[in-house]
């Protein structure tokens, strides 16, 4: 305990030392996440200062392993961590699919080689990766995907389409379900690591209702890839799918907890609500999950990190947690009444609102569906019987 | 600290759901004093267990006597309570009259046949339909070097089967505000108590006191005089946090003898369990469960530091927990078809005690707009 109280203060320290204040503003909306990548875009030098300053310590990732580029901090460590990030409202210095998603998948199934390959460069924001999973004949029967990889002795030939691809055209490098037989339908499918400048990968923009175009079709056409690049062994590459898939989901759960804010929505609110006694009875119920869900989501983080939680959990906590940030912006959407409508005004800030509400209606879809998370968990939970 | 039981906690846990489905079941309690017409609603035999397994004293300071443990632990073995459909004075004596009395005159005259399981308390706040501590209009005036007290209190959980009561009642100020409200505890042999016991619809017992010229001393005065308020929202959180953790025993066991029910009762040549319908809303109502768990942990914890944000936390759970378990009985019935609609079934014995918990010390309304008034809205 005295070692924990040391580490915090010495945190505490550090943060104040080295979180450039600009770093301890709220994000005011996705453009403000830094993501890396080869071809970084910062808003501004605070940006890179505090994500650079932040790896060379290993603390995008702080629990994992050094010798990966991690901080090696113990759960109780990460927890402090957090917590007096929180303390000082510093931002997340770094936003990627590699450590949310991939990293997790390659430190249980991937190789030493890889490892040592792979992780250092997410750990620093070098490279930005993206995710193959959805084609359009494939989203919640994910299993039934066609893009095929053909072994050609020293590497795979990969053709197919991807589609639902977040930053495809942003991405440095994609992780990509493939199928390798058709033999069997989960058991012919291969776990894939590849550049998306090598040649035959194409994407194309899609517009989605909010208005902007954060992800893609893409299209592989004859893409060599190294047999190296492979994770996991051959045609068992759904276990590392769904594996990753776990801390997809725990990612965007996190959405219940509106940026780690611990203002309760009815504050933020407040002079909207004074002559709305119906809408702050509304947010006031909300309000109660939301802090309910607060509670919950510690409750989770804490025992994942001491291998106590259900490993079917992450679909709970997705389903409540996207579905609680759909309601938040429903009653945010209300409350601004005619204002909140503006799409284009600089008065609304581009519509800031009204996007954001939209953009919310993706949580219970992206990472598979709400429905989809409820027949996890009354299959592999309450064991509930049944296909 | 980590968001989830300690080792010792997970002890007590796995102790206390033994005793309870063993000495606590619905059958041997619920059922046995409900069909015989019992005038106290519970079994004063099961009480004494309670004092002999230690749970009477957990709230107790070591230094009169208890464990001296914390909110965590009282709310373990109300978990139990309530998946069991226990009735026992626990929650009432052992966890709010305890609190309220802490540090007073009172507590050493009381807390010994507590701890032994020899006597019942009870607390007595609202005097209308629903939870309004600040609407106590209840009178005592200062009476030689005591107090005389003139009033009535209605919903007094087991009031006619308690020893001594815990009553709020004005020195001063009027109904609505907080300030100059005092807190006694009354003998149940003074002169001018009357309790009038009603069998609720859970087959539980509460009591419309009523208090004519009823004298007690000096030393009856729990807190200070006039300054009532901070006890009675100690006291009234700590009990709050209690029956969260009971509304999250009874729908859990509303929730498991559900699932159960899906896997057996087959319809259609399938078990009903199959039904994407149901299972969707099983799922659902398991993440309410985990969610209402985590919110009366984080209530207890923060309680048992002292933090200041307790008091908001205590009315999320208690809010969660209740909204949750009406969700968990409401499900259960429906699922059960017709037989959930019997006596004979256990399923509706969980909706009616979750009614009667609800109502009890702020519904999920009350605690809602409290959530609110806290957030400074
Ligand atoms: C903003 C956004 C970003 C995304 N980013 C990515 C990405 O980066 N990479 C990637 O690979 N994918 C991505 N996706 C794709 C996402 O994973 C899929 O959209 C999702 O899995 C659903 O698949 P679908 O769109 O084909 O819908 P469908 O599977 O066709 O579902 C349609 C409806 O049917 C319901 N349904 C389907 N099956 C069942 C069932 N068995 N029981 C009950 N109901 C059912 C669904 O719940 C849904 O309501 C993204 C999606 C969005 C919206």
């Amino acid at each position: 305990m005295a070692d924990l109280e040391a580490f915090r203060s010495e945190t505490r320290a550090w943060l104040e030392a080295n979180c450039p204040a600009e770093m301890r503003e709220p994000m005011r909306d996705e453009s403000d996440y830094c993501w890396g990548g080869r071809n970084p875009t910062f808003k501004n030098d605070a940006q890179k200062r505090w994500m650079d300053a932040m790896a060379e310590r290993g603390w995008t990732v702080p629990d994992w392993p050094r010798e990966y580029g991690g901080g090696g901090l113990s759960p109780a460590e990460t927890k402090i961590l957090k917590q007096e990030m929180a303390r000082i409202g510093a931002r997340n210095p770094l936003m990627s699919f590699g450590i949310s998603m991939l990293g997790p998948a390659l430190l249980k199934y991937g190789n030493e080689e890889q490892k040592r390959r792979f992780l250092p460069e997410i750990a620093r924001g070098e490279i930005r990766w993206c995710q193959g999973y959805s084609e359009p004949g494939a989203g919640s029967d994910l299993a039934g995907l066609q893009t095929s990889a053909e072994d050609k002795g020293d590497h795979f030939l990969v053709n197919g389409q991807k589609v639902w691809t977040s930053y495809a055209d942003k991405a440095d490098w994609i992780f990509c379900l493939v199928r390798t037989s058709k033999e069997s339908k989960h058991g012919g499918i291969s776990f894939l690591l590849f550049d998306m400048a090598s040649e035959g990968v194409s994407t194309k923009p899609i517009l989605l209702i909010s208005g902007s175009s954060p992800f893609c079709e893409t299209f592989f056409d004859d893409v060599k890839v190294p047999k190296d690049q492979l994770v996991g062994e051959l045609n068992k590459g759904w276990d590392v799918a769904k594996y990753l898939l776990g801390h997809e989901r725990e990612m965007i759960s996190g959405m219940g907890l509106s940026g780690g804010s611990s203002e309760a929505l009815g504050t933020a609110l407040r002079d909207l609500l004074a002559d709305e006694p119906m809408l702050r009875t509304d947010v006031a119920r909300f309000d109660v999950d939301a802090i309910a869900f607060r509670a919950m989501s510690e409750r989770f983080i804490d025992e994942l990190k001491a291998g106590r939680a259900h490993p079917a959990q992450p679909s709970m906590m997705k389903y409540a947690g996207t579905e609680l940030n759909k309601r938040r912006h429903e009653l945010v959407m209300a409350a601004g009444g005619a204002s909140a409508l503006e799409w284009e005004s600089e008065r609304s800030k581009g519509g800031k609102a009204a996007r954001e509400w939209l953009r919310t209606k993706a949580n219970s879809i992206e990472g598979g569906t709400s429905e989809i998370q409820l027949g996890i968990v009354a299959k592999r939970i309450l064991n509930l019987p049944g296909t | 600290m980590p968001l989830y039981l300690t080792d010792d906690q997970a002890m007590l846990r796995d102790t206390a759901r033994e005793f309870m489905a063993e000495q606590g079941s619905i059958k041997a309690q619920l059922r046995h004093w409900r069909d015989r017409g019992c005038k106290d609603g519970f079994g004063h035999g099961l009480w004494k267990q309670f004092a002999e397994m230690g749970f009477t004293g957990i709230l107790v300071p070591e230094a009169d006597g208890g464990l001296g443990l914390g909110h965590v632990e009282a709310g373990i073995v109300l978990e139990e309570i309530g998946r069991n459909l226990t009735p026992s004075p626990f929650l009432v004596s052992a966890v709010a009259f305890v609190e309220g009395v802490k540090g007073s005159a009172a507590r050493e005259r009381w807390l010994p046949g507590i701890l032994s399981g020899d006597i019942v308390a009870a607390v007595a706040i609202d005097e209308g339909r629903k939870h309004r501590p600040e609407a106590t209009a209840m009178r005592a005036e200062r009476s030689g070097n005591g107090f005389r007290l003139n009033g009535a209190k209605s919903f007094v959980v087991q009031g006619g089967s308690a020893d001594v009561i815990l009553v709020a009642a004005r020195t001063g100020g009027s109904a609505g505000e907080t300030d100059g409200l005092t807190l006694f505890a009354v003998d149940k042999e003074a002169s001018g108590f009357g309790a009038a016991s009603e069998r609720l619809a859970d087959s539980s017992m509460a009591a419309r006191l009523t208090f004519e010229n009823v004298e007690v001393d000096a030393d009856a005065v729990v807190g200070e005089v006039d300054q009532g308020w901070a006890v009675l929202t100690r006291l009234l959180d700590a009990g709050r946090t209690g029956i969260a953790a009971e509304q999250v025993g009874v729908a859990s066991g509303a929730m498991d003898m559900t699932v159960d029910y899906l896997k057996q009762r087959t319809q259609f040549g399938r078990p009903i369990g199959e039904f994407q319908a149901l299972q969707h809303r099983a799922a659902h109502l398991y993440s309410e469960i985990e969610i209402a768990r985590a919110a009366t942990l984080k209530a207890q914890q923060l309680l048992d530091e002292g933090d200041s944000k307790a008091e908001l936390m205590v009315s999320v759970a208690k809010a969660k927990a209740g909204r949750t378990a009406t969700l968990a009985v409401q499900e259960g019935v429906q699922m059960h078809g017709g037989i959930g609609m019997t006596d004979e079934h256990d399923i509706g014995l969980f909706m009616k005690r979750d009614r009667a918990l609800n109502e009890l010390w702020g519904d999920a309304n009350y605690h809602a707009e409290r959530v609110a008034q806290l957030s400074g809205y």
